[in-house]
């Protein structure tokens, strides 16, 4: 009996042990890229242009296109996404068509962002020849966001009364009307926070873009044509790290890395959050 | 008698494999309440929601058979489901408002129904409201959320917002189940005082709550319609044996 | 009122054109990864056409120069560091993700637990910064002789970045065990561990193990962190320290350098072929797994 007493105090150490360790290893790693990065933040850092071979370079059209890719890449995929996404919370019926829907997602979902990279190459860089473009670029990346988009919304539809359903569809109403008036608008901050999430996701990735929308950026800032080369932020980073010359790499990477992070707890924090305050109070309470 | 409103022949349906409703035959005259009693999984709630197919919503059902209401075949396959549903109205178990203001709960059904100018709207709502005996309630906070509303008065918003839809037929599934005893006589008398403009089905639970409102009271039990008649003669001289032993309590 | 009978008109064709066009969407995603499967498929399959399977699958000479493919040491290193992540990861990940359902107090999970999903959000080049600027050097300074390039850095990157997948999952699962499990096991005066090590994790387990594969997939799949740390040698590793390349990292690496519909270029495709047949066998892992927990 006292063992057991023994072992379960032993056990409740040891727990919180490994919770407070893994408090520090990601705290230390956010303080680690806060401390080096931070300092490399000045006016022209963020908006200025970079340098091929001196230093003092910025990353300021990276940051553009980082956001423009985006951007793009939602709009690509959003009425994709989500029309799929109420597809397979409204529409859809218990048959084969769902159930290969449906192992598509997940599937789509599984696929390494290397692979989507090299698909945006195939199917944009070569056979469509478009080069290295923002618009490669984009579609490659809504490809990433799509299986992210349908779960989200699917969630988001399913996640609101049934009985607002009924309702509607009781008072005469079509399955269009009732998603549109009593549905959509009830479902709409999970949607909300769900895209949030998305993008912050989309716009750390480079794996896809390093050969869709390439490693350079043009040569005028801000340049909204889609056809043209569009290095991101974190493309940038990498690049920087792998191969540039540039004295200050180092710094530079630190500093992207820094933007990077603020920019995605930004869209985490700011959005995110009271999306899911408000959502709580929609559905839950009065 | 003239022809009744709601005509319902050799009505079966089946979930899957469930052989849920055996050849239902009824008869529901204008401007009465009818109430549908029985114990539970007997199907009255099933045989409600053909009356506006809102049996449609779930897989796997078949249902043969016809309902005519007003002479046409409900079920027939180039039948109108959207035209019915503003037809045949239903207030559910529990109060189900958009979480939105009175003003646009009520006004939903008219909007999607394509009625969009203001002073038109305003007079339905009105008119739902007094019809469902609310308005002096609501009349101050109808841009208020109707989620402030207790349950009582959801209910009773629930009955405007399908009456501003100007239905002839109103289904209702255990309306007052869900509330207190005030509300649910408030909900009754609501019911009687309906009927002079529209036909009524009830499904209920509650034996007295059917003597007390309807005039013809229809007995289910295992998806067989038993018997119906009079409510008054329903309650004191069933012809079918197991109808007294329901009514006098035995079972159910 | 023809007015009413137009507008259900005009609703009903509203109805039917919105229901085509999300019909359509879900379509559209099923197209997508058919295509994808199909091209990328198509585009490495023909590396066959000049090199035979028996090099690229159990050959170690990767000298493109000289037309030599063989990818038997991505293939090993894939292996090994997906293994060594996992291996690094679970135990402090399940830790964190009992403590977190179990043993800590609601302030504190309400507050980490939103913290740790942040953590999935945060791009992989910049845990590779931190690996190539921190992990290496340290590395090399406690293992003299070394760089500190290999897969050890590599999977220590990696066992962090899939850390929370596996905390969330498995916390998840944990958490949407009915209470009566544990009512009945501390009824019987078990203590708390007794009925986390006893009852509750083996009831949780499909879910954690869903965990786990999700995070060995994207272990698998990651490639910029890696890059960053792993040397990239085209060379078996002879040690955890020893610059080697994995399929991602090959792909990455030597893309560049290839040109459209040449053999090179096409066994990139092959690798990215192998590496979309091994997600999606681990999707078809969990698929099965969770068929099976519900059967039972």
């Amino acid at each position: 009996m006292r063992m057991s007493r023994l072992t379960d105090r032993l056990a409740t150490c040891f727990f919180w042990l490994a919770g407070c360790l893994i408090v520090l290893l990601l705290g230390w790693f956010l303080f680690k890229i806060m401390v080096e990065g931070l300092p490399q933040f000045s006016w022209h850092f963020l908006f200025g242009k970079p340098e091929e071979i001196l230093a003092g370079g910025g990353v300021g059209p990276q940051l553009f296109n980082s956001f423009y890719i985006l951007f793009l890449s939602l709009l690509f995929s959003l009425p994709i996404g989500v029309g799929a996404g109420i597809y397979l919370a409204v529409y859809a019926k218990t048959n084969r068509f769902t159930g290969l829907i449906r192992i598509s997602v997940e599937a789509l979902s599984s696929v390494p962002s290397i692979v989507f990279g090299l698909f945006g190459a195939l199917l944009f860089v070569n056979w469509m020849h478009m080069k290295f473009s923002i618009l490669g670029g984009s579609a490659t990346l809504a490809l990433l966001n799509l299986p992210v988009l349908v779960r989200v919304t699917e969630l988001a539809m399913r996640a609101v009364p049934v009985s607002y359903w009924e309702a509607s569809l009781a008072l005469g109403s079509t399955r269009w009307q009732a998603i549109r008036r009593a549905m959509l608008p009830s479902a709409l901050p999970g949607l909300i926070t769900g895209v949030t999430l998305t993008a912050g996701r989309a716009l750390g990735e480079s794996a896809i873009l390093i050969y869709t929308s390439g490693l350079s950026v043009s040569r005028h800032f801000p340049d909204f044509n889609p056809l043209a080369m569009g290095e991101t932020l974190s493309v940038h980073l990498w690049y920087v790290q792998a191969a540039a010359v540039v004295p200050d790499a180092r710094q530079i990477a630190q500093g992207s890395a820094a933007l990077l992070v603020i920019v995605v707890l930004i869209f985490n924090l700011a959005i995110a959050l009271p999306c899911r305050m408000l959502q709580k109070r929609l559905t839950g309470g009065k | 008698m003239a022809q009744p409103k709601i005509k319902v022949e050799q009505l079966n349906l089946h979930y899957g494999e469930n052989h849920a409703l055996h050849d239902i035959r009824l008869d529901v005259g204008e401007n009465t309440v009818t109430a549908l009693i029985g114990p539970s999984g007997c199907g009255k709630s099933t045989f409600l929601r053909t009356l506006n197919r809102m049996n449609d919503l779930i897989e796997n059902v078949k249902i043969s058979g016809s309902i005519r209401i007003d002479g046409q075949n409900i079920y027939a396959p180039d039948a109108d489901v959207v035209s019915l549903r503003k037809r045949v109205g239903m207030v559910f178990q529990r109060p189900n408002p958009f979480p939105m203001s009175i003003y646009d709960n009520i006004a939903y059904g008219p909007r999607i129904h394509g009625i969009r100018k203001k002073a038109v709207l305003n007079e339905i709502i009105e008119r739902s409201l007094q019809q469902a005996a609310l308005w002096d309630e609501v009349k101050d906070r109808l841009h208020k959320s109707a989620l402030g509303l207790s349950g009582g008065q959801q209910q009773r918003l629930c009955i405007a917002r399908l009456l501003a839809v100007e239905p002839d037929v109103l289904l209702m599934d255990e309306p007052t189940s869900a509330l207190d005893p005030i509300s649910t006589l408030k909900v009754e008398e609501l019911t009687r005082q309906l009927k002079e403009k529209y036909t009524i089905i009830i499904v209920t639970h509650n034996m007295q709550q059917a003597a007390r409102i309807s005039d013809v009271t229809a007995f289910f039990l295992n998806g067989y319609l038993v018997e119906s008649d009079r409510t008054d003669k329903m309650f004191t001289t069933p012809k079918d044996q197991r109808t007294e032993d329901y009514i006098t309590g035995r079972f159910g | 009122m023809t007015n009413q009978t137009q507008w259900s008109r005009t609703q009903k064709r509203k109805e039917s054109l919105m229901r085509l066009l999300f019909t359509g969407s879900a379509s559209l995603v099923s197209l997508v990864i058919f295509s994808l499967i199909l091209f990328v498929g198509y585009q490495g399959v023909q590396t066959f056409r000049n090199i035979p399977a028996g090099e690229f699958f159990l050959s170690t000479d990767w000298t493109p120069s000289q037309n030599r493919f063989g990818a038997l040491p991505f293939l090993c290193s894939t292996f090994l560091l997906t293994l060594l992540s996992v291996a690094l990861a679970v135990p402090l990940a399940l830790s964190g993700a009992v403590f977190l359902a179990k043993i800590a107090p609601r302030a504190v999970r309400e507050m980490l637990r939103p913290a740790i999903d942040l953590f999935v959000g945060i791009p992989s080049v910049v845990y590779g910064l931190i690996g190539m600027t921190v992990l290496v050097p340290l590395l090399a300074k406690l293992f003299p002789g070394t760089v500190g390039y290999g897969i050890l850095p590599a999977a220590l990157i990696l066992a962090v970045m899939i850390l929370p997948t596996i905390l969330s999952v498995s916390e998840d699962a944990i958490r949407s065990l009915p209470q009566r499990l544990e009512e009945a096991s501390l009824a019987l005066g078990a203590t708390r561990w007794q009925t986390i090590r006893r009852v509750l994790i083996p009831a949780a387990a499909p879910g954690i193990l869903t965990g786990i594969i999700l995070g060995m997939g994207r272990a698998i799949g990651e490639t910029m962190a890696v890059y960053m740390v792993i040397g990239n040698s085209p060379q078996m590793p002879k040690s955890l320290l020893d610059s080697t390349t994995v399929l991602t990292t090959a792909i990455v690496k030597d893309m560049p350098s290839t040109f459209y519909g040449t053999a090179w270029n096409n066994a990139l495709y092959l690798m990215a072929l192998v590496l979309l047949f091994i997600s999606l066998l681990l999707i078809l892992i969990i698929r099965m797994a969770a068929k099976r927990s519900e059967l039972s």
